[in-house]
């Protein structure tokens, strides 16, 4: 994404804890980020997969919209069945522009309190690059219909890692109520919180939106618990790349369709019937025939990580599609990838070659994820 | 050993300099997981792009301090590339050139002037 160096970085609630924890900060989405801490990517990558990882996400979006019909009125700019999303549930989706190509992926839900009450239209979490754009596009689709309020005084903490939950449930014991994709409003830390079972991460986890002025004290008392260490952007990419999910901006982008995306969950089916969203007959297209392109899951089999931008041949030697994220997988210890290649190349298996620095090297398609989701669908 | 400002260290031993990134660089790139050194037999000159260094982030090329023919590249970095980490500066080794020009040498950091180099980053 464009950095425009005259403007000056934003700062999260959390940029001065970044700093006394000795992150390495980098440009990112506007903002000064930590893109790794002292542990380095590698240790705080397998922390996250073995114990817990905290990161600030605060330059996401976050806004609620609000109107008559909110849900109704959303569903006119993404694909999802938002009529029939519960209280207390949130869904994926993606902003669609008229031709069906992905504006931005992003996270819409109906937080509740233990009790159902506190249901206020849709809270919604958008990339903190594309923020402003999503905003002014839903504004100008949904006027009159929908008013947004953006929730610039809070922060969004992720805690992530198989104990995660164990260490909110401390402090919250109210999430552990909660399943994959279950989003409450509780009281925790004596502050209101969004709280959503959910991440980025294919660990399980929660994601917490808290009041600026509490971030501080939420984010020290989380990190002080032993089973956490904080997880910089570094390893965030990592850790989304091997769950195989798509980063804005690399994966997806304006020319992108959900379809090719491997993102067809996203639609559903009643909204499949309906064709009522933007760009709704390239996707009936694309789910009846099958797209130009489609994201595939590569292991490179040998030699250096493939990264965003090499090339993808076949095995006759002929380029067919690109690496649109790709890097080191600290779990399968090799190079992973995200491609589009055409779909007579996307069955897991198909031996296909990456072209680094010149040099063809072996990969094969292999199935999404490349490490397993561990995402709590019960409790007890 | 000598030092680039692009964090490269180099030795020389009669014609035969020996060439890996510095402990700085290193630290700097974290955990190394793949090293592309140069092929025996290639030449290049100082300032050549001449192999990679991968950590889990991101690729960084190692420009060539030296001119010279690469006469030896260290087998132990294809399988255990996090020697580079463990040792930057002895066994992470990246390769060993056969020197044209020894003043090419004489014309680089020696350690004092490469830590004070290092204070102005």
């Amino acid at each position: 994404m464009p950095t425009d160096t005259d403007t000056p970085l934003k700062t999260t609630p959390l940029t001065a804890a970044h700093i006394a924890l000795g992150a390495r900060m980098v440009p990112f989405a506007g903002y000064s980020m930590p893109v790794q801490y002292p542990d380095g990517v590698m240790k705080e990558h397998l922390w996250t997969r073995e114990h817990a990882g905290i990161f600030d996400v605060s330059h996401m979006g976050q806004a609620r919209l609000r109107g008559v019909a909110p849900l109704s009125a959303f569903e006119e700019v993404v694909p999802g069945d938002y009529i029939g999303l519960k209280p207390g549930r949130q869904k994926y989706s993606v902003l669609l522009n008229r031709t069906g190509g992905i504006v931005d992926d992003l996270m819409a839900g109906r937080p509740v309190t233990a009790l159902g009450t506190g249901d206020d239209g849709l809270f919604v979490v958008v990339n903190g690059a594309c923020k402003d754009g999503d905003f002014r596009l839903i504004d100008e689709e949904l006027a009159g219909q929908v008013t947004i309020e953006r929730l610039e005084n809070r922060a969004l903490i992720a805690l992530q890692g198989p104990e995660a939950a164990a260490v909110f449930q401390h402090y919250a014991p109210a999430a552990a109520q909660m399943v994959f994709m279950d989003i409450r409003l509780m009281t925790a830390f004596g502050v209101d919180l969004i709280v959503s079972r959910s991440g980025y991460t294919g660990e399980d986890g929660y994601e917490i939106s808290v009041p600026a002025a509490a971030a501080d004290d939420v984010w020290n008392i989380l990190l002080s618990d032993p089973r956490v260490r904080p997880i910089g952007l570094g390893a965030r990419d990592s850790l989304r790349l091997e769950a195989g999910l798509p980063l804005y901006g690399h994966d997806l982008d304006e020319t992108v369709s959900p379809v090719e995306a491997g993102l067809t969950f996203a639609i559903n089916k009643n909204r499949r019937e309906q064709r009522d969203f933007p760009g709704a007959s390239r996707i009936a297209r694309e789910l009846a025939e099958d797209p130009a392109r489609v994201k595939v899951c590569l292991r490179v089999l040998e030699g250096a990580p493939a990264r965003e931008g090499a090339e993808v041949a076949d095995a006759t030697g002929a380029v067919v599609g690109v690496v649109t994220s790709g890097g080191y997988s600290p779990v399968l210890k090799g190079g992973i990838a995200l491609a589009f290649v055409p779909p007579a190349c996307k069955a897991p298996g198909t031996p296909l070659k990456v072209i680094v620095r010149g040099k063809p090297q072996a990969a094969e398609v292999v199935t999404s994820p490349f490490v397993p989701h561990r995402y709590v669908r019960n409790v007890g | 050993m000598r030092f680039t400002k692009d964090h490269e260290w180099v030795v020389l031993e009669g014609d035969i300099a020996t060439i890996g990134i510095s402990a700085h660089a290193a630290e700097q790139l974290g955990d190394v997981v793949f090293v592309e050194t140069p092929e025996v037999g290639k030449t290049v000159k100082a300032g050549d792009s001449f192999a990679v260094v991968e950590s889990v982030k991101a690729a960084s090329d190692v420009y060539a301090p030296i001119g010279g023919e690469v006469v030896d590249a260290n087998p132990v970095l294809g399988d255990a590339p996090e020697t580079v980490n463990a040792d930057p500066e002895n066994g992470g080794w990246f390769a060993k050139l056969k020197v044209a020009d020894a003043s090419e040498y004489e014309a680089l950091m020696d350690r004092a002037a490469y830590e004070t180099f290092l204070q102005t980053q």
